[in-house]
């Protein structure tokens, strides 16, 4: 994710039709009128047009290939009336409320979304409100953290930025319920495309746990492009919790870039079930000193579904603790990537970074690429990070049909069990027992 | 993580040398203008008489490096390499070509003797004149320059059909064999720094061990830089027939200089159904300064093919020297049941640049890779591992286990791990591990508790993390490669 893009003189093929729509469109997006964001999303569109959509000649990008995006025209997705919608996804039980956001399409649905149960002085509203009624707050956070610079699905993102939830939690205040934000695509008949902007605001000693849900109905193509900023001030803790459903035609770019402050910790967790090609990014810095981040996941894919999971851990400040497990299964002829990087800068003496990989291969034609990476500067320090693969444990099959369990039953277990130790680091009980059902769901449907 | 007494008093006498292989020879040399066009090639292959083919092929891979870019991926920093300001041919001068040791100019024979490579020892001179020595000892093929200027042995080997000879002579000898597996295993087009080596490659060794013959003794070469100006190309092939086994060993020195010098080298190796090829370097080039001015750049590309089924290759490196290493010695494995190995110490130390590691390539079945790299990191050097472990969708049953350490010493130096891991086989086995850390205080104090000095704990507590590698070399070169790194991580405490 350091990875310097070099220009190509001329602008790529692929970036033009977008920025074609930008020129066309810029005047209706949201926030228009503002002098500081409409040059933040100029920048995002010259810096698009100047690199194009990444290849595999890009290091960062050398195992997940773009090229199916060139053959499909998307437009940008256009407001959708609430169609026929009756259950949402929740980690809640059935009946509950709580506070959430609803977006379909990338646009806000107030109708379905609420503030229910917020303490006081806690805002959650969506970013193209919050442009026209605080567009100061917005523009003290913006763009602070996720730079387009090298990184070209960002660019896109801020160039076309609509809208998203943005959650600010004050000083002090801890936020008990979940707050939950639902992306939903109904995608149409032309492929669409949404590039929604998360910001998340935590003041010191603030906590809050976010879960976002992205579930797609539908079969026609369409394109996700998400980017998050979320700031964790000192003291505050920050739970980030993710679950990707799209459909199978679908595309879901994400870029989450956190920052935490002393003493502050950030946890991110992502499930993967869905999309034709998925890409995660999350990006963790470690800005303050004694802080820690947990940045963990688990995919399962299956069909020709490709799963790109792309973590890099900053360490900047002394005495910093960060945690990855990540578990994978991949069946079909599915691929993943796993590319995890953990930085110790110079003087982030004290360090303790720990990183683990592991990968199922289900299936014959299934493929991993894993490329974990350490980068350190820092002499004391404890880093390490490892990674597996392998097939089922055929000895554990064995025990389990001597006692009686049927073979496909036997097998759900054991991936069953595989993928729980990477579920298992979720903090909160009421989403990671969401989350292990939707696992169990995966695995009942094979 | 006990040392001998040996090895604490090793320690102890290098711990106060610096680079003690920093002298120039002065040797009178013939050596080609400076510069790098097709007349340069058509001049190196002209003084090395050599056939036609060979000069095509040499011409090919100039064309080819002409229209190639410097790769500027790995992690090193350097400034630009003018490539025309090199001489790419320097041999020492000579009326004839030696007939024995004896005829060789005593210069170059002291030259040797300072770098404590027994070619005068009484019985290998003797293994020359053809009679035999006592024991079986090292066969030596000395590189210098541009041209290999003794070898050792030779009757003895010839014996038992062995070929070891440099690769000029080679050409002459054995067209046949050379013709068919030079190239073969990393193409003239292979990378920018192989491909330039295809074109301007000057000498190197040449080995052939013939079916079901098990070489009884470590083969060896050392090149020596010693020309200023000059780059060293040097070009190793060895062809393991089926059945048979050998071991061989590279030592690398250059004298110390203020300007930056090139070697690009291009290992082959080749191993058929059930052969074994172990070899074995230490590279001591000098490393330039403590101010990192100097020294020299390594970029050296070697590959090993297991191409027969039960073959295996086994590289084992302790890299110390050199002010810029790239390098990445591979093993290609090929036939079912192959075995490749990769043990690794790279120390850097001051201003060095390390970015080094392994290829394993998966193919047959049940093949199997294991990589140890112990990495240790000092003074303000930067050092990466980069390695990739493939397993192709036809390598049923592989394995592969990666350890990866890295120690840092002092908080101005880097240590990176980049590992690689493709794998499309699902019975496939694959494992990666990777630590970082410092000498712990516990482990200091308990040596200075014991009255070593921090500088001579350090050493003892280091030769011990790096003992799973040095335990794979040979008992000539762990003693070497010990010390070693005693004298590489000099200054870095304290």
């Amino acid at each position: 994710m350091t990875t310097t893009f070099s220009a190509r003189g001329a602008a790529p093929e692929t970036a033009r039709p977008y920025i074609e729509q930008f020129d066309r469109l810029q005047g209706e997006l949201p926030g228009a009128g503002l002098a500081w964001l409409a040059e933040l999303r100029r920048q995002g569109r010259d810096r698009f047009a100047e690199i194009g959509f990444p290849t595999v000649r890009n290091e960062t990008w050398k195992y997940t290939n773009l090229r199916a995006l060139d053959k499909l025209s998307f437009e940008p997705a256009s407001p959708t009336p609430r169609a026929g919608i009756d259950t949402l996804p929740t980690v809640r039980p059935a009946g509950a409320q709580g506070p959430r956001l609803v977006f379909i399409d990338g646009r806000f649905h107030a109708e379905l979304s609420s503030t229910a149960g917020l303490p006081e002085g806690v805002e959650l509203l969506s970013l193209a409100d919050a442009l026209r009624t605080k567009p100061d707050f917005v523009a003290e956070h913006l763009g602070r953290l996720a730079q387009p610079d090298d990184l070209p699905l960002v660019a896109l993102n801020t160039a076309f930025l609509t809208d998203g939830p943005l959650l600010h939690v004050p000083q002090g205040v801890a936020v008990e319920q979940p707050v939950e934000i639902v992306h939903v695509t109904l995608a149409g008949d032309r492929p669409s495309a949404v590039h929604p902007r998360t910001l998340i605001v935590a003041g010191t000693g603030a906590r809050v746990t976010v879960v976002e849900h992205h579930v797609g109905f539908g079969t026609g193509a369409d394109l996700a492009n998400h980017v998050a900023e979320v700031f964790v001030a000192d003291e505050a803790t920050v739970r980030h919790y993710k679950v990707q459903r799209e459909g199978t035609e679908s595309f879901h770019f994400s870029h989450a870039a956190a920052t935490v402050g002393t003493n502050g910790h950030y946890d991110n967790f992502i499930l993967t079930t869905g999309a034709r090609l998925s890409r995660n990014e999350v990006r963790s810095t470690l800005a303050g000193t004694d802080s820690s981040t947990h940045v963990s996941g688990a995919y399962m894919v299956r069909g020709g579904q490709h799963c790109d999971t792309s973590t890099f851990i900053d360490h900047a400040q002394p005495n910093g603790t960060s945690r990855e497990v990540y578990k994978g299964a991949i069946d079909d002829t599915a691929r993943a990537v796993f590319q995890g990087k953990i930085l110790v800068r110079p003087g982030a003496q004290k360090t303790d970074g720990y990183q683990i990989n592991r990968a199922l291969l289900l299936s014959d034609n299934a493929e991993i690429d894993s490329k974990p990476e350490l980068e350190i500067y820092a002499d004391d320090v404890k880093c390490s990070h490892g990674a597996t693969i392998g097939e089922l444990d055929e000895d554990a099959l064995f025990y389990m049909r001597a006692r009686g369990i049927e073979k496909d039953q036997a097998r759900s277990l054991l991936i069953g069990a595989f993928l729980a130790e990477a579920i298992e680091e979720i903090a909160d009980e009421t989403v990671r027992e969401a989350f292990q059902e939707i696992a169990s769901g995966w695995m009942a449907s094979r | 993580m006990a040392g001998t007494p040996e090895t604490i008093e090793q320690v102890r006498a290098v711990t106060e040398q610096k680079y003690k292989y920093g002298f120039t020879t002065d040797i009178e040399s013939d050596m080609a203008p400076k510069g790098l066009n097709e007349d340069t090639v058509r001049f190196i292959s002209a003084k090395k008489e050599e056939p036609e083919w060979l000069l095509e092929w040499r011409l090919k891979a100039f064309r080819a490096w002409q229209g190639m870019e410097e790769p500027h991926w790995p992690k090193l920093n350097y400034g630009p390499i003018d490539y025309q300001d090199a001489h790419y041919y320097a041999a020492p001068k000579q009326k004839n070509k030696p007939k024995s040791l004896d005829e060789v100019d005593p210069e170059l024979l002291k030259t040797y003797e300072k770098l404590g490579i027994p070619l005068r020892e009484q019985e290998i001179l003797a293994g020359v004149e053809g009679s035999e020595g006592k024991s079986p000892a090292i066969a030596v093929d000395a590189v210098f320059d541009s041209v290999s200027v003794a070898t050792t042995f030779r009757a003895k080997l010839e014996e038992m059909g062995i070929i070891f000879c440099a690769i000029s002579e080679a050409v002459h000898k054995c067209p046949e064999l050379v013709q068919k597996y030079l190239g073969s295993v990393v193409p003239y087009t292979d990378n920018y720094f192989a491909t330039l080596n295809s074109a301007v490659f000057t000498d190197g060794s040449f080995v052939y061990i013939p079916k079901g013959v098990r070489c009884p003794m470590e083969l060896s070469t050392y090149f020596r830089i010693n020309q200023a100006n000059t780059g060293q190309f040097e070009r190793t092939l060895i062809i393991a027939d089926e059945g048979s086994y050998v071991s061989y060993l590279e030592g690398c020195t250059a004298p110390q200089r203020d300007e930056n010098q090139l070697h690009a080298a291009v290992v082959e190796l080749v191993a058929l159904d059930d052969a074994t090829i172990k070899y074995s370097t230490v590279q001591n080039w000098y490393p330039g300064n403590e101010e990192g001015v100097g020294g020299i750049y390594n970029f050296v590309t070697k590959r090993g093919a297991c191409r027969g089924k039960n073959s295996k290759i086994s590289w084992t490196q302790v890299e110390t020297g050199s002010a810029i290493t790239w390098k990445y010695p591979s093993c290609i494995l090929q036939g079912d049941n192959s075995v490749g190995e990769f043990y690794s110490v790279a120390i850097t130390n001051n201003r060095q640049q390390a970015d080094t590691g392994t290829k394993m390539i998966h193919i047959g079945k049940n093949t199997r890779s294991t990589i140890v790299s112990k990495g240790i990191s000092a003074g303000r050097a930067d050092q990466t591992y980069r390695g990739l472990v493939k397993i192709l969708p036809k390598a049923e049953g592989a394995r592969n286990h990666t350890q990866c350490d890295s120690l840092l010493i002092g908080d101005q130096c880097g240590a990176h791990t980049v590992p690689y891991i493709e794998n499309r086989n699902r019975s496939a086995r694959v494992e990666h591990e990777a630590t970082t850390a410092k000498i712990s205080e516990d482990q200091l104090f308990y040596c200075r508790q014991r009255g070593l000095s921090a500088e001579d704990a350090v050493s003892l507590i280091v030769n011990g993390f790096c003992k799973e590698v040095l335990k794979e070399l040979p008992m000539e070169f762990a003693v070497e490669a010990q010390k070693l790194v005693g004298i590489s991580l000099e200054g870095s405490v304290g």
